[in-house]
């Protein structure tokens, strides 16, 4: 029974430490962000890897993730005969909620399973050593640049996300199921307030410092073996993953 | 001034971001950057239930501006109403609150006038008709008091 307990307040202890170890490894990502030299090169790089090499996937979900809207909402709304609302459904489900939560989907995928398998094996082949037995502060030089391109990056791969999606439900509403053009556009301006859009914004803004914080922190303490880079890899990414969800339910209910 | 490849693709990439994001804040958000445009007034309604502001005021089915605000002014909603410039109201314009089919959206309608005076910005609109609700109106005929209605509220009010 002792040992029980004892266990199960190890357990605590280090799971308590390791959020601690992983809050105060933001913070100094953070903090070295304003200390000379900025890195700019560094940051373009990473929007680069983050946003432009990213954004052809984006867009293809995005597009088929309108289309699916349009063609779901089209056959919801018909049992109403209310096929005029479909472009505000669309446009409101896409800004609030499904662009903001897939496209960081979809750069966990794309980008974090990258960043943490490539931070992992610089840690393993003990480049991350070296950079530090060269006065070269690691964590600036590796994690800031690229905690920064993310909150600059994903904001933009949202709003072109949610774009190509109402333009992806127009397509199916208006083209293909005849949904008149007009009460499309004029339900989407009717309905979608600049609340909306702040909202998308602010989740996806949160969304781009969960996934390169918790794939960076996982790749930069990687254990230094070959598997310790793939289960750095797979944690970073089901973490990414839980905590993007987790987190959109609170911000949501916090600012709907 | 040589930019690499990595410079121009993330220039176009930030570009094309933001003129998504604009499009969506400035014509789809209604975010106003430069202040905001047209003149102001006011109207008194009995009731403005299902009214939100940023609806739409239209004239014979034309839109003309919006519902900036809802406030309560003795008892009574006060909207203020933002109306495009070059928009005019004679003084004996009727406002109503009318809805877009049964459940549809709820907009101002504003019948026009016959009156020579117009109303200056900042003034108010005298003559308001409050539409009844419709679930309120469903209520009465399955209820069957139509007349009733008042006399019930003042004996709530009482107690």
């Amino acid at each position: 029974m002792i040992a029980f307990i004892g266990r199960l307040g190890q357990f605590s202890i280090d799971r308590v430490a390791a959020m601690g170890k992983m809050f105060n490894f933001l913070l100094a990502a953070f903090m070295l962000v304003f200390r000379r030299p900025a890195k700019l090169n560094l940051i373009v790089y990473h929007i680069k890897t983050i946003g432009v090499d990213s954004l052809s996937v984006v867009a293809l979900s995005g597009f088929f993730t309108g289309m699916v809207m349009g063609f779901q909402g089209y056959y919801s709304l018909r049992k109403f005969s209310a096929e005029s609302f479909l472009g505000s459904a669309a446009a409101l489900g896409l800004i609030r909620e499904l662009g903001p939560v897939l496209s960081a989907f979809m750069v966990t995928g794309r980008t974090g399973s990258a960043m943490a398998a490539e931070l992992g094996t610089m840690r393993a082949t003990e480049q991350i050593d070296a950079l530090d037995s060269m006065a070269i502060n690691p964590v600036k030089y590796l994690v800031s640049p690229r905690i920064i391109a993310g909150l600059i990056a994903m904001p933009l791969l949202t709003a072109i996300f949610d774009v190509i999606g109402i333009f992806g439900s127009y397509l199916v509403g208006v083209s293909m199921l005849g949904v008149s053009s007009g009460s499309f556009f004029a339900g989407i301006e009717n309905s979608v307030v600049f609340h909306d859009v702040y909202s998308g914004f602010v989740k996806s803004i949160s969304f781009g410092l969960i996934i390169t914080w918790i794939c960076c922190y996982k790749g930069f303490n990687a254990p230094p073996m070959a598997t310790g880079v793939s289960q750095a890899t797979t944690e970073s990414v089901v973490l990414s993953f839980v905590l993007i969800l987790v987190w959109d339910y609170f911000l949501t209910s916090i600012m709907l | 001034m040589n930019h690499t490849r990595t410079d121009i693709l993330v220039g176009i990439f930030v570009l094309v971001g933001i003129t998504c994001l604009g499009y969506l804040a400035i014509r789809l958000g209604k975010l106003e950057l430069f202040g905001s445009q047209g003149y102001v007034l006011t109207a008194d309604f009995a009731s403005v239930a299902g009214l939100k502001p940023g609806d739409p005021v239209e004239i014979a089915g034309v839109k003309v501006g919006r519902v900036e605000a809802m406030t309560l002014a003795e008892d009574k909603a006060r909207l203020t109403l933002r109306l495009n410039d070059g928009v005019k109201f004679q003084e004996d314009v009727i406002a109503s609150v009318r809805a877009r089919g049964l459940i549809g959206d709820k907009f101002v309608l504003v019948s026009p006038g016959a009156s020579d005076k117009i109303i200056p910005p900042g003034g108010k609109i005298r003559e308001t008709d409050s539409q009844p609700d419709i679930p309120d109106l469903i209520g009465k005929i399955v209820g069957g008091d139509l007349t009733s209605k008042g006399d019930k509220k003042d004996d709530s009010q009482k107690k």
